[in-house]
């Protein structure tokens, strides 16, 4: 087939895959993910941990560094990119993390917000026992 | 009319959506594509629940007070090194290595096998204590989490044994190739809901 | 420990005459076509032709027929609920008991939508997306074989419950904790449960597979901008349920473990949050109505267009109304339960959104009304349906839209007036829009056209009987009477109740000539035979001959414009056809992999509704092994060789000069 050059399979680091090549051409790109990816996660394990950040901002801190890494992982393990052959396939991520976005911040948003009007858990069992 | 001909005709290219339906290999992982995304979209649902329901300890035992963070380092040691092997076995697959694609699916059979052995000696212990999924709404949203994510693990190890028996039985023919293309897929594709995992559930859990 | 888990003769209600009937009935029907078929010795042509088939066309004359005789099922159900509050008046009881009819109107409303519509459209997009897109087949054929059998499944399952056990009396949406295991201890939600997952993995699986055909199976020359409209909703349709669907499968996957484990997701106990089952239910609720709605737009657009002999008028804003809809039809899930007790700025963010999702639908009633405008309309039967749908749901969209301001929803939060205006959605969108479908493509499908006059006396039946069922319930809605009520006490509601039961008969008589019309049409087919193109069509499926040949299109057509079969019809007499040049096909291999997963899947839903656990485990290995043997063959495809190809393509070529 031809016609393959508008399109690449995710996951596929080049086009062309039916001819065969060395090992080590495509070993270095998994090496630097992985090296990238242990500092990320030592650095997340770090910053949960340590006392020296301010305590309020290590949330928000270690949902960058989980967002980071698995952009690692989809740029070095993953193969994606922004070429034009890739297009279908990070369009249809970006609609994925669109949705999985709603999903999580929606539900979070809605329940917290039912939950502020509920009647406070120390109330309510007061009035259980009269 | 096929691309080549059109260029060695000296006609323009036709644009990306207009060059006709594209080949086998491209159509299967972008299917599988589809259906990870999917999945994803499921364990975001997932996620939404344990982030609802993370205070709801019901008078039990809260995170802080359960995970133990040197088991959950060595969990995600062994995954991403898993990720790594995998990604090794994918290049021993196209360069037609029988051997490297074994020693590259033994390893990351075992580093994978070894994550869940790690997180079932958790379960186990969670449960000894008396932080069963049963004890609280925080506590069933850990387990269906975390356990989720543990029986994808667990399917990919059949499959990849699986896979193994089609490599050594009908060598590297295209059906199985596209195969091994799509579990890959799918291996890198649990490191990353576990990223997300380690950062919501044990790192997050245990800051106040 | 007993071998049959819960299950023993108590489950079966001998006691209930009506429940007795019905399952009487049905095995009686399911007995008598076996016996029939097989005395006729049509069973291995049903096995090689249909039940193996991994032909899109075939499985979507499947699912259409699966669809059928479920709309059936779910009908009676409704007609017993209209018949319940026609009687049940006063002090009147009616003649069901409570818990009868709390099962009648679970089952009506689970059917409904999980087993008639989703299978009609899915039906529809099956068997028409290839042929538009002007391919071969679907990307993944014999996953499509699973998927339909995966759906058969699930229905087999809702309908044993009918005899064996009882169905749930929750209503189709399951809210816990009235659906935990403390409160309906029965098998009753097990079933609803157990056959939702399953046919929803297959819904899952049509949706991936459906997405990839679109996107990466199209005939050469067919950019995005040249796709029908069909196509585009059905892409919009089929990314919302690889979108929604997974959280559904999780949803029930929790209240299944909460059943089933003892966990306290959605328990009074434990701390658990009733509340996050039903924000996320209708996260997939809502886009699961736009599922239903999308491709039937689609249809519609395609009938208006074709009966109207013009191009369908604002294409591109066609798209974008499309898309724009995907996108929003996840922003608004929360106006199912405005009266949960969010605050007034959540409430008023979702009220916003869901008016604004109503703007698209507009642009795209305006799009129809302008393409119609000046055009010649040959007012056949589909476009009778479209342009009762166009009426139709103008008005169920605007009581849509009332309902989306929070302050009235207070008001008719679970009344009558909801129930009326969903139906109005659902019956004037999505039904309307299958019947043109149906009418549309059968000649396509089957060679030959349905009958006309009855064709058009369902359409009356249905479109009068639809407003006189449902406007009542608008108005007993607005006089405060709330839905699944099995008796009532205010006798100013029972005259309105009467009439909405007229109404429902009058929707008999549109689905009793709907049946007339396919029995007729098919003993007079030799007089209604048509070729391939019977109503001047303007997309791909009508450059094939009718029905298609296993391989669709003998070469790949080459597309060059937006309705590129009508732009080459108007070309044709000027310009010299070349001589085509026939290649060898590959087709894909019949495959039995998805009625013997099927067999698998009902055995093991059955076996967890009962806590049959040995019968569970081997129906999960079952399954295993099916897949690895499937796995493990040789060959996938076969050769349809250029003289055969050339032959009927060539007959097909003379029938069209013709």
């Amino acid at each position: 087939m031809t016609a393959t050059s508008y399109n690449r399979a995710p996951g596929d680091r080049s086009i062309v895959t039916d001819k065969e090549e060395p090992i080590s051409a495509g070993a270095l790109v998994y090496t630097l993910g992985l090296a990238l990816a242990v500092i990320m996660t030592a650095l997340s394990f770090w910053v949960a941990n340590t006392s020296l950040l301010w305590a309020a901002g290590v949330p928000l801190g270690l949902a960058v560094l989980a967002i980071a890494q698995m952009g690692i992982h989809l740029v070095f393990f993953l193969h994606i990119t922004t070429g034009p052959d890739n297009t279908n396939n990070v369009m249809a991520l970006a609609f994925g993390v669109l949705i999985v976005l709603l999903v999580m911040a929606g539900s979070l948003v809605i329940m917290t917000n039912l939950n502020g009007s509920m009647m406070p858990a120390d109330l309510m069992d007061m009035q259980m026992h009269y | 009319m096929n691309v080549t001909a059109a260029v060695e005709a000296g006609e323009p290219l036709p644009s990306a959506s207009e060059a006709g339906p594209a080949p086998k290999r491209v159509v299967v992982a972008y299917g599988f594509w589809i259906f990870l995304l999917s999945d994803i979209v499921m364990f975001s649902a997932l996620f939404a629940s344990y982030a609802v329901l993370r205070h709801a300890t019901a008078g039990g035992p809260s995170g802080a007070q359960l995970f133990n963070q040197t088991r959950v380092a060595i969990e995600t040691a062994c995954l991403l090194a898993s990720s790594y092997t995998c990604g090794l076995m994918a290049l021993a697959v196209n360069s037609r290595s029988r051997l490297g694609t074994y020693v590259g699916a033994l390893l990351t059979f075992v580093l994978g096998a070894a994550f869940l052995a790690l997180e079932i000696r958790e379960f186990a212990d969670m449960i000894a204590q008396g932080a069963s999924p049963q004890r609280s709404a925080f506590l069933s949203s850990f387990f269906a989490l975390v356990g989720c994510h543990g029986v994808h693990v667990a399917a990919g190890l059949v499959w990849l044994a699986a896979m193994m028996a089609q490599v050594a039985v009908k060598g590297f023919r295209p059906a199985v190739l596209r195969r091994l293309q799509c579990f890959s897929l799918f291996w890198h594709a649990l490191d990353i809901v576990w990223v997300g995992l380690f950062t919501v559930v044990y790192l997050m859990g245990v800051t106040p | 420990m007993n071998l049959l888990g819960k299950l023993d003769w108590s489950a079966i209600p001998f006691d209930q005459p009506i429940i007795m009937g019905a399952g009487a009935f049905m095995v009686l029907a399911i007995v008598g076509i076996l016996s029939w078929v097989t005395l006729k010795g049509y069973v291995p042509y049903l096995w090689r032709e249909w039940i193996t088939s991994v032909d899109h066309k075939r499985i979507g004359v499947m699912y259409f027929l699966l669809a059928l005789v479920m709309l059936l099922r779910g009908f009676s159900d409704a007609i017993m609920m209209r018949a319940q509050q026609a009687v049940a008046a006063g002090g009147a009881q009616g003649y069901l008991p409570p818990e009868h009819f709390d099962q009648v109107f679970s089952a009506h409303g689970t059917i409904m939508i999980f087993f008639v519509a989703m299978p009609f459209v899915i039906g529809l997009m099956n068997f028409v997306l290839p042929l538009q897109l002007g391919v071969r087949d679907v990307a993944f054929p014999t996953l499509n074989s699973v998927s339909f059998w995966l759906t058969a499944s699930g229905v087999l399952l809702i309908n044993i419950s009918l005899v064996v056990g009882e169905f749930a009396k929750t209503g189709w949406i399951a809210y816990p904790p009235l659906s935990e295991l403390q409160f309906s201890p029965g098998v009753g939600v097990d079933y609803y449960l157990w056959s939702l997952q399953i046919s929803g993995v297959g819904t899952l699986l049509t949706g991936i597979n459906f997405v990839t055909t679109i996107l990466k199976l199209r005939a050469p020359g067919m950019g995005y901008m040249r796709m029908p409209v069909f196509c585009w909703t059905s892409l919009a349709a089929n990314l919302l349920i690889v979108a929604a669907f997974p959280v559904l499968t999780a949803t029930l996957g929790m209240l299944l473990l909460d059943r089933y484990l003892g966990f306290h997701f959605f328990t009074v106990d434990g701390q658990g949050n009733a509340m996050m089952y039903v924000n996320l239910f209708w996260v997939w609720g809502h886009p699961e109505v736009y599922i239903l709605i999308l491709p039937p737009f689609g249809i519609f657009s395609e009938v208006v267009s074709t009966f109207s002999g013009k191009p369908l008028f604002g294409y591109r804003s066609m798209v974008a109304a499309t898309m724009a809809i995907c996108v929003l039809s996840f922003l608004v899930w929360l106006h199912h339960f405005f009266t949960m007790g969010a605050s007034a700025d959540v409430n008023g963010f979702f009220g916003i959104m869901t008016m604004i999702i109503a703007v698209p639908t507009g642009v795209k009633v305006f799009n129809w009304l302008f393409t119609m405008y000046g055009g010649r309309v040959r007012f056949e039967v589909p476009i009778l349906w479209s342009i009762g749908f166009m009426v139709t749901f103008v008005i169920g969209g605007m009581t849509g839209v009332l309902m989306a301001v929070p302050p009235a929803d207070f008001q008719l939060h679970n009344s009558l007036f909801l129930v009326a205006h969903f139906h109005n959605v659902i019956i004037g969108g999505v039904v309307f829009g299958v019947m043109a479908g149906y009418n549309y493509w059968f000649p396509k499908a089957f060679g030959f056209k349905l009958d006309e006059r009855w064709g058009r006396a369902s359409f009356w039946c249905w479109l009068i009987g639809f407003y006189v069922a449902f406007m009542p319930l608008y108005v007993l809605g607005l006089m405060g009477m709330t839905r699944r009520m099995q008796h009532y006490d205010n006798p100013a509601w029972q005259p309105w109740l009467v009439v909405a039961a007229i109404g429902t008969v009058i929707i008999l008589g549109g689905i009793v000539s709907q049946i007339v019309q396919l029995v007729v049409s098919i003993r007079h087919r030799d007089r209604l035979r048509v070729t391939g193109d019977p109503w001047n069509g303007r997309t791909l499926e009508w450059s094939t001959a009718s029905p298609p040949p296993a391989w669709n299109f003998a070469v790949l057509p080459q597309v060059a414009e937006r309705d590129n079969y009508w732009v080459t019809k108007q070309r044709a007499n000027a310009e010299q056809v070349p001589p085509l040049q026939y290649e060898p096909i590959e087709t894909p291999k019949n495959s039995p992999v998805g009625f013997v997963n099927a067999f698998f899947a009902v055995a093991i839903g059955f076996a967890l509704i009962w806590h049959i656990w040995w019968m569970a485990g081997l129906g999960l290995f079952g399954t295993f092994l099916t897949i690895l043997i499937f796995a493990f063959r040789d060959e996938d495809e076969t050769e349809v060789p250029e003289a055969q190809l050339a032959q009927f393509d060539r007959a097909h070529q003379s029938e069209v000069a013709i």
